[in-house]
């Protein structure tokens, strides 16, 4: 976290008041929430009606995809699908999924092109297929696994033209990429406070304020009649501080991180020479911003396996991602990378590494140091655990030719 | 680790060693149930968390290696496949042999490692595979399958310790798994229905009991399958026998879905006829005398051993029943693990 946020917040651990009470502490606790919501509504282009606190980036989508859902559909029966891209978070894919089997929507997944980037040219073939029935679009700014920035602006101005309205999970773009609610003509953005500084478990749906939205808590209504549950004073102080300090910074850290980025992927890929980029290159500019997201290094190692790869590297200080893991720790094929036409094995033997503020020169020449023993070593071990992997071989020899059958001797 | 007190306290032990350690948790389901049910099961996502939160404790890293595939492959549709051949499979030795000391084992080396440490109650020194020395939860008879090759690279911290000392020191190190209870069954059939399991993987096979002495047929089956030699209840024999006396399946033959039955005396083996013998330090020398053990926790009897064309071939002194094809024979010199081979036959 940013120390200032930090700083924020335990000013307000300190504070009794709930922000809903009308006595004189929780006057005082409003103020803060109201000039934490005139701070973030000023520092994203947004007015501080539409911004609507929530628990994070997760309960943001909920609210977002499923709200909009309900009130279209209510306002008009025939309005049953929900148009999203093939790589959205399972923050909102499970809520499509779910709405799928709960609530009769139907879903139009969106394809994307080999960098991840969905093309407005297909939201309109996607709308005009019946363009009365559809209740919503969702696309995210940016990919949390490739980096890809999407044509947001152009695909809310596409929903628009059908009077659709259109939501986006800004989760990863918000504070590296220029995000202007009003300018990017969405009806609602998601963005959440641990990605930019802030505290965890402190995130905004910010909701233009002609959008219908149902509600998915329900209790005190204190947000717009939207939301419910007390207002947690200390967590929004902390976003909020966040939120105008990483967009306050911003093109300085953003550019930053790239150039750390772009070492990064240079590096590894002399040292690894058929190590590949995923996403876009991030060399272009789109609505004011780069094409990627600046902290984002997403790289596929053929013949290893992801799994393989992190824990080397994580033993060698070295800390990434598999991409989308699962509850038990076991990592599936990324979603996205299929998306993009990558081969399941492509996508398993894929790393993200996330650059942030704390990142330093020193942190890339160390991984560029290690990487290329470690993917040889991951080579080697291969794809062991996948299906019918060795088996023919290792039955057809003893225990004696180990070295040949799964695998070399040390 | 599986998430129970036996690999927890292994990796503690290892730890103590001085070895630099790596908690490795095997995903062996494409879809874990979330929660455990009774004893049952053992790679739900609740047992990864205890063996995730056992590493937390000891400080150690932790990771789960996807490996459904490969223990689909060779494990489950092996069970599936040797019942439908009318033998009696035991899957934890088959996982032992295919996964845990060659696919987990083979990736383990290439990545660095110098061995694979279980909680298994078996004492392993200079390549010598004995008993545990608590013969209640002896594990010695599944590992038996293993080679040379694999022992060498193998370290069973548990053997000296029984049990109760095994869940002792769990509690005394702050392992929450200190209680956890014992993992029993087929790990793979969740609700314990093994005959159900097969039914849905085969399909309904049905075919005759036939008694053994009279040569009548005395009921019908939905599958061969679902029988086991030495099995008595759930037989559904519709007529008592002549004798009054319970009847059990002697044999089983898929090929024409006949499942005889008769009285106990028939079920006595003297004599095992089994496949090519695994010698976990070197072959003996042969003829083999010492004993024999035909079944997971099952009698000892002495034995005599040989090879014929290749296959071990063991007579046994004292007459052992519920003795199917499938099952292993692990020759012991005492509580030293010899060898072992699959059963083909008995006689």
């Amino acid at each position: 976290m940013l120390p200032a946020a930090i700083q924020a917040m335990a000013e307000q651990f300190a504070r009794v008041g709930n922000p809903s009470s009308l006595h004189a502490a929780g006057r005082e606790s409003r103020r803060v929430v109201e000039e934490s919501r005139e701070t973030i509504a000023a520092a994203v282009g947004a007015g501080p009606n539409e911004v609507i606190f929530t628990g994070g980036g997760t309960e943001s989508d909920n609210l977002a995809v499923k709200g909009i859902y309900w009130s279209r559909r209510d306002a008009d029966l025939r309005r049953r699908r929900i148009i999203a891209s093939a790589v959205e978070h399972h923050a909102v894919l499970d809520c499509l999924e779910w709405l799928g089997k709960h609530e009769d929507a139907d879903v139009t997944c969106l394809p994307v092109d080999a960098l991840g980037r969905i093309h407005p040219a297909e939201l309109r073939a996607a709308i005009e297929e019946a363009p009365e029935d559809v209740a919503l679009v969702s696309v995210m700014w940016a990919n949390n696994e490739v980096g890809t920035v999407q044509p947001i602006r152009e695909l809310a101005a596409v929903a628009h033209e059908y009077d659709i309205p259109f939501h986006t999970d800004a989760v990863q773009a918000v504070g590296v990429l220029p995000v202007d609610f009003t300018a990017s003509g969405v009806d609602a953005l998601t963005l959440t406070g641990h990605k930019l500084g802030g505290p965890v478990g402190a995130g905004v749906l910010l909701l233009g304020r002609d959008v219908a939205c149902t509600p998915v808590l329900h209790g005190g209504g204190q947000e717009r009649d939207v939301r419910s549950g007390t207002l947690d004073t200390p967590a929004i102080a902390g976003l909020a501080v966040a939120v105008a300090g990483a967009v306050g910074d911003r093109s300085a850290r953003s550019a930053r991180l790239a150039g750390l980025r772009d070492g990064l992927v240079r590096g590894v890929v002399q040292r690894v020479p058929d190590a590949v980029l995923n996403g876009d290159p991030g060399d272009q500019y789109l609505d004011g911003g780069p094409t990627r997201l600046p902290g984002n290094a997403h790289l596929s190692f053929p013949g290893c396996e992801g799994d393989a790869l992190l824990m080397l590297l994580d033993a060698r200080g070295v800390e990434c991602s598999t991409g989308s893991a699962c509850s038990a720790g076991v990592s599936q094929p990324s979603h996205v990378l299929l998306a993009m036409g990558a081969s399941v094995d492509r996508a398993r033997g894929s790393l993200r590494f996330a650059l942030g503020h704390p990142s330093t020169d020193a942190d890339v020449a160390h991984l560029l140091d290690v990487i290329a023993p470690v993917v040889d070593r991951a080579r080697r071990a291969g794809m062991a655990g996948t299906r019918r992997e060795s088996v023919s071989v290792r039955e057809h020899t003893t225990g004696a030719d180990r070295s040949e059958a799964g695998g070399p001797a040390r | 680790m599986s998430g129970g007190v036996d690999s927890a306290v292994a990796a503690a032990r290892a730890v103590d060693a001085g070895h630099e350690v790596t908690g490795v948790h095997l995903a062996l389901s494409p879809a874990p149930a979330s929660l455990r049910q009774g004893a049952r099961g053992c790679c739900t996502l609740e047992d990864a968390r205890d063996a995730r939160r056992a590493a937390d404790v000891l400080g150690i890293p932790f990771y789960v290696w996807d490996f459904h595939e490969r223990f689909a492959d060779d494990v489950v549709d092996d069970f599936v496949s040797e019942y439908a051949a009318g033998r009696t499979p035991n899957p934890c030795l088959r996982c032992n042999e295919k996964i845990k000391f060659a696919a987990v084992l083979d990736r383990a080396v290439a990545l660095g490692f110098d061995a694979v440490v279980t909680g298994h109650h078996a004492r392993l020194s200079d390549g010598v595979l004995r008993r545990s020395v608590d013969s209640g939860k002896d594990q010695s008879y599944v590992l038996a399958v293993l080679t040379p090759e694999q022992l060498a690279l193998a370290v069973f911290p548990l053997g000296e310790s029984t049990k109760a000392e095994v869940r002792w020191e769990a509690s005394t190190r702050g392992l929450a798994v200190a209680d956890k209870p014992d993992s029993h069954d087929v790990c793979f059939i969740a609700d314990g229905d093994t005959r159900g399991f097969l039914a849905r993987r085969l399909g309904e096979r049905p075919g005759d009991l036939v008694d053994a002495e009279s040569g009548a047929v005395v009921g019908r089956h939905g599958g061969a399958f679902g029988f086991t030699v030495g099995q008595r209840r759930g037989l559904r024999i519709g007529h008592p026998a002549v004798d009054g006396k319970p009847r059990y399946v002697l044999s089983i033959s898929p090929a024409t879905s006949i499942v005889t039955v008769g009285p106990a005396p028939m079920l006595d083996v003297t004599a095992v006829h089994a496949g090519p013998p695994v010698w976990t330090n070197g072959a003996p020398v042969l003829p083999f005398e010492g004993t024999a053990q035909l079944r997971a926790h099952g009698a000892v009897s002495g034995a005599r051993a040989h090879l014929v064309r290749g296959r071990l071939v063991v007579e046994l002194q004292e007459a052992q029943r519920g003795i199917a094809p499938g099952q292993a024979v692990v020759l012991y010199a005492g509580d030293r693990v010899v060898g072992s081979a699959t059963i083909e036959s008995t006689g």
